[in-house]
């Protein structure tokens, strides 16, 4: 499930060549940047809840463990049950066996990033389960058999064209000649199919937003309704979620609720947001008998106090995503891991070991757009080059590549050598810039100039400038 | 060991502690009691008016409707005509509701079906606990009198809301809850709007797997 992350390189360069891709990533920059911005600047006190959210965090992993331990008292006194998990496969296990114990046949899933983390759908399919997820984006990248390319927008890398192609595949009952060309023909399909879904299944499988210590109530936020019909329909409730999503109170889970959407999808709330402890009650004339919560540590219980611990501060609201230059220009796939984009890149070799995702700490140009934007301010630049700095202690760069930066420090600690040598090498470059200023070809550049021009110096340094007397 | 105990004792180990050190005790027990607020946005700390001023123009932004009835018996009345305005069925479904199962519905020509929604019902009716004027939010309870499946299964969804019970912030109406004494429900359900998608191309289209509306009634 976590594989791919390898061919990194490769990867970027068919996302670079895909024209479908390309037009869909588009939706990413135009859609969610603008609206984020427009939700901050209707929200002044914005900033002031970023910092109370961090502080929020930062108390909470703290005390982690009290915290946890209270918010599981809480769900056994609703009437629930938690299940401590510390790998993938445990908590794959400890799922199919309350599937197992349900006598469940089908099952249908909330948007959850867990459940992607450890591979859940394959190993349920596996077992003989029919698993549906009901959140759009995730049903459509279903039917493709791909994984999320965005950890909200699971499907931003497609068009309406391949949706209408999939579901003519797909759905078997669908007429030919139902018109598919709109979106609100594909949703109203989508609803239709999904519908006889929700209703049949035995088991429930959502996430969590948010796990409350105070209450024992798990949170999550859905536009569709999806997480509420599959949480509410069948038999069975199954949360998934992951150590970091415990807060203490419901007054911390509402400063986080204030900057999660407006950092998502620039929305002052998500449509639905829903607090939910233990199975239904007595009296209730609907809901599910059974309540469980899956609690997955794969190795977050060691990042406490240490160097990473500020990754456990993300909410996932993908703002980071949606802000990174490379995100942008590749999209989610390319990453090859679960999480994608910035705080993906960090997090995915805390999963999966430095080795394995060597190349995500790379992708990054470390223009720092990623911790402007992230709610919890989760410093992802500095972290991404702790890792690389591990990277380069355990697998030292290439001969030629060392020379070279052994021969730059050298010059950099050497002014006059530096401006000796680089001065005639600017002009050479101006000139052959010529009048456009740019460089479409330089030997040994070809790397960058294949994809780009160099744009050309303009003939002297700054400093030389300077000394001249030129000032801004 | 059980994953449980080498999960909580890993993080113990990381964070340096030990598990029976009194002070983070105090502190995590004072947090949970006391459960301060933080920073309230002031764009909902209005008088009465404007908290119901705010919440219709959020909700009427978020392509719901609001109306407004003068007392509890007019509900039926408005519920009838919202739905002949959209020419849906006069019928509708309310969970076990002492607020709403009292009510003349016949005079009104509605037939209203008892308990909890199924993919036959076409409009689902509940009462709010409270509404938050900051974020054009309702806040409901879920129980006999509000069976969840009505505010997600049926098409339509219609809310009955008390003027008085439109606050400023969700911290009111945690308190508010929790003023109640009761154990919470299993549910807490914040809506606020009808149910949408935007999964393709960012397209916004209402009526994903919720409801395609959200009518709310407010009452004086």
């Amino acid at each position: 499930m976590l594989a791919g992350t390898g061919n990194f390189t490769e990867n970027t360069r068919k996302a670079l060549e895909d024209a479908a891709l390309q037009k869909a990533l588009g939706n990413v920059k135009r859609g969610f940047i603008a609206k984020r911005a427009k939700a901050r600047a209707a929200l002044p006190e914005f900033e002031t809840l970023r910092d109370e959210a961090k502080e929020i965090k930062i108390h909470t992993l703290a005390h982690m463990d009290l915290y946890l331990a209270r918010y599981e008292a809480q769900v056994k006194r609703a009437g629930g049950q938690v299940h401590w998990a510390r790998d993938s496969g445990q908590a794959r296990r400890i799922i199919a066996g309350i599937c197992k114990a349900a006598g469940a046949k089908s099952v249908t899933k909330g948007k959850s990033m867990i459940t992607e983390e450890i591979g859940l759908n394959r190993y349920l399919q596996a077992q003989g389960y029919e698993v549906v997820e009901t959140d759009l984006g995730e049903y459509l990248i279903q039917i493709r058999g791909e994984t999320p390319s965005h950890i909200i927008a699971p499907a931003v890398h497609l068009n309406k064209e391949q949706v209408e192609t999939d579901f003519r595949s797909h759905h078997k009952n669908l007429p030919p000649e139902r018109p598919l060309s709109k979106v609100s023909d594909l949703v109203n399909e989508a609803r239709q199919v999904l519908r006889e879904k929700f209703v049949n299944a035995d088991v429930g499988i959502t996430g969590a937003n948010f796990l409350i210590a105070e209450t024992g109530q798990s949170v999550i936020v859905t536009n569709e309704g999806n997480g509420d019909l599959t949480q509410t329909l069948p038999r069975v409730h199954i949360v998934a979620a992951s150590l970091e999503k415990v807060v203490p109170t419901l007054e911390d889970a509402s400063t986080l609720i204030r900057i999660l959407a407006r950092s998502a999808t620039g929305q002052d709330i998500s449509t639905y947001t829903t607090f939910t402890s233990g199975p239904k009650r007595e009296q209730d004339l609907d809901g599910p008998e059974e309540f469980h919560v899956v609690l997955l540590d794969n190795g977050r219980s060691g990042l406490p106090g240490g160097e990473f611990e500020d990754m456990l501060r993300c909410i996932r609201c993908g703002a980071c995503l949606n802000h990174c230059p490379v995100y942008q220009s590749v999209g989610g796939h390319a990453y090859g891991s679960v999480y994608p984009g910035p705080m993906g890149s960090v997090l995915t070799p805390l999963l999966q070991g430095v080795s394995e995702a060597r190349h995500l700490p790379h992708a990054c140009t470390l223009c720092g757009r990623c911790e402007a934007v992230c709610p919890v301010r989760i410093p992802l630049p500095a972290m991404l080059r702790r890792w690389r700095m591990r990277d380069f202690a355990k697998k030292p760069p290439l001969a030629k590549a060392k020379l070279g930066l052994k021969l730059w420090v050298f010059l950099a600690r050497h002014p006059a050598l530096y401006r000796l040598i680089t001065t005639p090498v600017i002009k050479i470059l101006a000139l052959t810039g010529g009048r456009k200023g740019r460089i479409c070809a330089l030997p040994f550049g070809g790397a960058w100039t294949d994809q780009r021009d160099l744009p050309a110096p303009q003939g002297t340094s700054f400093m030389a400038r300077w000394r001249k007397g030129e000032r801004p | 060991m059980s994953a449980r105990e080498a999960i909580l004792g890993r993080i113990k180990q990381s964070l340096n502690v030990s598990g029976d050190d009194a002070g983070r005790k105090h502190t995590v027990k004072s947090r949970l009691e006391t459960h301060p607020r933080h920073t309230i946005p002031e764009r909902g700390q209005l008088d009465l008016e404007g908290r119901i001023g705010l919440l219709a123009e959020i909700l009427e932004g978020q392509s719901a409707s609001i109306a407004p009835v003068a007392k509890i018996a007019d509900v039926p009345e408005e519920i009838l005509r919202y739905l002949r305005g959209h020419g849906l069925a006069p019928a509708l479904r309310i969970g076990e509701n002492p607020v709403l199962r009292p009510l003349d519905w016949e005079r009104a020509k509605l037939e209203v079906a008892a308990g909890a929604a199924d993919t036959h019902t076409l409009t689902g009716c509940s009462t709010a606990f409270c509404a938050i004027a900051e974020s054009g939010t309702l806040m409901l309870l879920s129980g006999p009198q509000n069976p969840a499946t009505l505010n997600y299964l049926p098409d339509n969804h219609i809310v009955v809301l008390k003027r008085e019970d439109v606050l400023a912030s969700y911290e009111e109406g945690w308190d508010k809850m929790r003023a109640r004494g009761a154990d919470i429900p299993r549910n807490v359900n914040y809506i606020s709007g009808p149910s949408r998608t935007a999964d393709i191309e960012q397209t916004i289209f209402l009526g994903a797997h919720g409801p395609r509306r959200l009518h709310v009634v407010m009452v004086k």
